[in-house]
Order: C-alpha cells, then sequence, then structure tokens
C-alpha cells in the first residue's frame, strides 16, 4: 500500500471543489422532500395568486405577468436559504471534523453546498417558469433580455446561498438555521413582488423600495415583461455583487473561525 | 515513541479536564485510555488530534507537535470519533470514493482503494445501498474504512464500539486486530474494560483528568491481587468451621455465606481443600473461582482515591 498524500496547489483545490460539489448535489437530489418543496411551495403560491388573489389587485398590467417574476425572485430566495440546512447538518454532525481533518481547503465544504444550491434552483426554478407560461405568462423578453435575467438570478443566488450558508455555519441546530428560508419566505411580501410598492401604507413604502429585492424584482420584470426599469438595473447589479461578496467573506471567516478552536 | 505527551492540561472554564497527562506510545502498539465519563479521554484524543489546543503541556504525534504543526500531524494520521462521519444519503462506495479523492488520490487510485476497503470490511454486499439502510454495526465498519483510506500511521478511535451489539462489537474487534497485524499504531480510547483488555498492549487509566494506572492488562491486574476461590456454603455453621479449617488466608463473608480463599489457579489446590472440608463433613453448596478483572482494577482504583 503506497498512498501518497499531496497538498494544497491550484489543481487540488479545483478537484476538491469538484468532489465536493458532486458530494453536495448528490445529497441534494436524494433529500426529496426538499426538492419538492422547493418547487411545489412556488408553484402553490404563484396560483394563489394569479387565481385567488390576483383578480381583486389592479397592477395596470394582467396581474400573472406582473406577479411572475416576483414569484421566482421568492423562488430562488427561499430555495437558496435551504442551504443553511444542509450546512448547519454537516457542521453538527461528525462529518465536519472529518473533513476539517483532511488537507483541503476550507472553502471546499461550502463551495461544494452552494453550487448545488445553485443547481437545485436552476431546476426549480426552470419548473416555475414552465409552470407560469402554462398559466398565461406572456413576456415578450428577448434573447438577450432571457440572458441578462439569467445572470442576474444566478448572482443573487449566488449571493443568498452564500449567506446561507454562512448563518448555517454559525446555527446550533437544523431547527434554528430553517428560520431563514422563513425569512427569506416573507421578505419578499415588503417588496414590489406581489403588489406595486405606492399602494403601501407610508411606513412601509420607503423600506419596500429601498430594500435589495425591490430592483431585483423591477428588474426582472422589466426585462421580461417590458416595463421600464429605470435605475433599478444598476442599482440590482450593484446590490447582487455587493452582498455577493460580502456573504462570501461573512461565510469563509466564520467556518474558519468555527473550525478552529 | 510515535505518541508522546507532557503533561497536558486543559480546562474548560472552571472545570479542570486534563490535569497533567504524560502518556508514551510505541510505534505498532495498541494503546487504550481507559476510564468512566468524563474522565478526560476525548479531550485527550481531541488535543493529540489537533482539534482542541492545550492549555498547558505539550505532545507530538509521528514526530510533529500537535500544536505547532498541525497540517503534518493531521496527514499522519486519521482520527474516527464517537458520532459515525458518514454521509447518509451516499452509498458506502461513494463515501470511500469521495474520501479517496479529497485525499488527493487519482480517480482509478480511490476506486480501488474503496473496493479493498468495502472487501475488507465485509461491506462489498451493501456497498451500493445507502448509508442510511446500513446496520450500526455496518455504519462503524465503514467509518473506520474511511479512516483508512490513506493509510495512516496512527489510528485514534474515540469509543469504536460504544451502543454496538455484541456480535458487531466482535466483528469491531476483529478489523482492529487485523489493522495492528499490518503494523499500523492504534490510540483506542474506550469504558469497556474487556475491549481494553482483549485489544490493547499498554492500557492508561484514566479518573478526573489524571493518570491513575499505567501499564499491561495483567500488570494492572495484579494490583488488585490474584486469583481467588469461592466457597459458599448453605449454614453459618459450615462457614465458620470452615473458615477456622482453612487457616488465616481465607476470608469470611457471613452475611453471603461466603468464604475467598486466595489461590494459585491449580486444580491440584481445589482437591485439597475440597477433600480436607468433606473430610471435617463440613458440605460446599458451590464452588467458583474467580480471575481478577480489569474491573475489579478499575474500581479498586477509582474508589478508593
Amino acid at each position: 500500500m503506497s498512498t501518497t498524500l499531496v497538498h494544497g496547489g491550484p489543481g487540488n483545490a479545483v478537484s476538491d471543489a469538484l468532489t465536493m460539489i458532486g458530494r453536495s448535489i448528490r445529497l441534494s437530489r436524494r433529500n426529496v422532500d426538499t426538492l419538492i418543496m422547493a418547487i411545489v411551495l412556488p408553484l402553490l403560491l404563484m396560483t394563489l395568486y394569479v387565481y385567488v388573489f390576483g383578480g381583486a389587485i389592479n397592477t395596470g398590467t394582467e396581474y400573472i405577468n406582473y406577479v411572475v417574476p416576483g414569484i421566482l425572485l421568492l423562488c430562488t430566495g427561499h430555495g437558496a436559504a435551504s442551504t443553511a440546512m444542509s450546512v448547519t447538518y454537516d457542521m453538527t454532525s461528525g462529518m465536519i471534523d472529518r473533513l476539517r481533518s483532511l488537507p483541503i481547503r476550507s472553502g471546499a465544504v461550502l463551495t461544494g453546498h452552494v453550487v448545488a444550491s445553485v443547481a437545485r434552483n436552476a431546476m426549480s426554478t426552470t419548473v416555475v417558469l414552465a409552470a407560469a407560461l402554462a398559466m398565461g405568462f406572456r413576456p415578450v423578453a428577448g434573447a438577450g433580455d432571457w440572458l441578462l435575467v439569467a445572470g442576474l438570478l444566478l448572482g443573487y443566488v449566488l449571493a443568498l446561498s452564500w449567506l446561507a450558508a454562512g448563518l448555517g455555519v454559525l446555527a446550533r441546530t437544523v431547527e434554528s438555521a430553517s428560520a431563514f428560508s422563513f425569512v427569506m419566505l416573507f421578505i419578499p411580501y415588503l417588496s414590489s413582488a406581489f403588489v406595486p410598492t405606492d399602494t403601501m401604507p407610508a411606513v412601509l413604502r420607503p423600506i419596500s423600495e429601498h430594500q435589495p429585492i425591490t430592483p431585483v424584482i423591477e428588474t426582472v420584470r422589466g426585462l421580461l415583461t417590458g416595463t421600464p426599469i429605470g435605475d433599478s438595473g444598476w442599482l440590482a447589479v450593484l446590490w447582487t455583487a455587493a452582498l455577493l461578496a460580502a456573504s462570501v467573506t461573512f461565510a469563509i471567516t466564520t467556518y474558519i473561525r468555527r473550525t478552529t478552536h | 515513541m510515535i505518541v508522546e505527551a507532557v503533561g497536558l492540561r486543559k480546562s474548560f472554564g472552571s472545570q479542570v479536564v486534563l490535569d497533567g497527562v504524560d502518556l508514551q506510545v510505541a510505534e505498532g502498539t495498541v494503546f487504550a485510555l481507559l476510564g468512566p465519563n468524563g474522565a478526560g479521554k476525548t479531550t485527550t484524543v481531541r488535543i493529540l488530534t489537533t482539534l482542541a489546543h492545550p492549555d498547558g503541556g505539550s505532545a507530538t504525534v509521528a514526530g510533529y507537535d500537535v500544536v505547532r504543526q498541525p497540517a503534518k500531524v493531521r496527514a499522519a494520521i486519521s482520527l474516527t470519533g464517537q458520532t459515525v462521519a458518514v454521509d447518509d444519503d451516499q452509498t458506502g462506495r461513494e463515501n470511500l470514493v469521495m474520501l479517496g479523492r479529497l485525499m488527493h488520490l487519482s480517480r482509478p487510485r480511490a476506486r480501488q482503494r474503496a473496493a479493498e476497503l468495502l472487501d475488507r470490511f465485509d461491506l462489498v454486499d451493501a456497498m451500493d445501498r445507502r448509508v442510511r439502510t446500513y446496520s450500526g454495526g455496518m455504519r462503524r465498519r465503514l467509518d473506520l474504512a474511511m479512516s483508512l483510506v490513506a493509510t495512516p500511521r496512527v489510528i485514534f478511535l474515540d469509543e469504536p464500539t460504544t451502543g454496538l451489539d455484541p456480535s458487531s462489537r466482535t466483528t469491531m474487534w476483529d478489523a482492529i486486530n487485523e489493522l495492528v497485524r499490518t503494523g499500523t499504531t492504534i490510540v483506542l480510547t474506550t469504558q469497556y474494560l474487556e475491549e481494553a483488555d482483549r485489544l490493547a498492549d499498554r492500557i492508561v487509566l484514566l479518573d478526573h483528568g489524571r493518570i491513575v494506572a499505567d501499564g499491561t492488562a495483567d500488570a494492572l491486574k495484579e494490583q488488585v491481587g490474584g486469583d481467588r476461590l469461592d466457597l459458599r456454603f448453605g449454614t453459618a455453621d459450615d462457614l465458620a468451621r470452615a473458615a477456622s479449617r482453612l487457616g488465616p488466608g481465607a476470608l469470611p463473608d457471613t452475611e453471603q455465606l461466603l468464604l475467598q480463599l486466595p489461590s494459585d489457579g491449580s486444580a491440584k489446590q481445589l482437591h485439597v481443600v475440597l477433600d480436607e472440608l468433606r473430610d471435617a463433613g463440613i458440605e460446599v453448596a458451590r464452588v467458583s473461582s474467580h480471575r481478577p478483572t480489569l474491573d475489579d482494577v478499575f474500581l479498586t482504583l477509582t474508589e478508593h482515591r
């Protein structure tokens, strides 16, 4: 038996990350409950909004065209937040001691979870979008607009997944980590996701207009359905980039702090 | 010495967990840290495996300092902790291949190593099933196999058989004995005296963060005396007469009608004793021969402090 250990090196960093990504994707593919929840919940909400509330909400357009971008954001946010639970599960099981005693970089474990989260979300978003089209959603976007939407949503999911990963490292139990999913389920209500913000009371309006989700939603909505985007475009990019940078830093420093005593 | 610790100290808040522990483990031997819950076994292992820092003292593993050269130590050891560290939703094979890849084995080499280990730990039939469906014993075996992917020089096993049924425990012991044959050094912690007795070349008995005994299983047993013969009688009168007849070495227990005799463990001595009592017309109800166990050592040394 001549097993040799090789340390460090950029090639190893990439292969470590790929190994951890493969692991996390396998684990999420087999965690059927979470996967179903990530698709069924947005579908239910969309049905509820389009067929139950939609008739009474006046947004000046077909309500389904108004609400679908919001549903997409809610779907991705909720999906990304479940990363917190898988990270906490790793941190509280014996697995983390095994992983950290290996000669691999600190980021590899979290990278695996985050990339798996992006893959999960790409899938659930596609399903939700297909259902929206079947329910009568009529986007006017060209190929370039679709690419921009995909890019923006990708950045948004990445940022939220890293944030969730960091919170997952901090959380002591899987139950408390699941709280982030609830937060991400409710934050879109305080934005322009379901109703225009100018219908909200004066106290809530500034919060709803200036929280990061609103410009992202307005941009996605503008790109897909042709509504004016205005300042929202660069605000969305700025918010997403800043959130991503902050989340990655937060997640990795927290991970390093938690795994060295 | 492949593992050497001098004066290890560790406290959590005001609670002293390790109060000056010295250890020496020779290469290729099995070393057992024996002690009740809270004696400081796991803390010792966590320090030696670089997962915790000592407050005082120092330790080297495979020649590297556990505080100053943790990466070198980690490359030379593996740890199987108290909680099984495997992914429940991956198969046994996937778990092993993943670990091989993270140890930077090539893909074919990682697969080959996984196959070897699955075979060695009797997991071939279950290798493509999710670990979730495994029994407790199979999970522990897979966990141990995971620790061996990179053929470490020292293997730390923290309570490897706690919570296992007797047959899984035996399988685990066989697996550990197999490792020893390949020359690997093993440091294990256990609350089970039988386990230390069966596996270890050397035993350190830990209690309240201090070493209370150190030696081979036999040497420890000798500390509480040699073999004994237990004679049980039907009446207090028989007990009293037998005690006076068999001389000052015999210890009578009037409550249990029991007489304890020092013994050399031979059949001849048993004959002589029984013949003598029969000739005197004293009836012996039961006879048993008693070798001191590590349990006796354990109780004697941890209670009488």
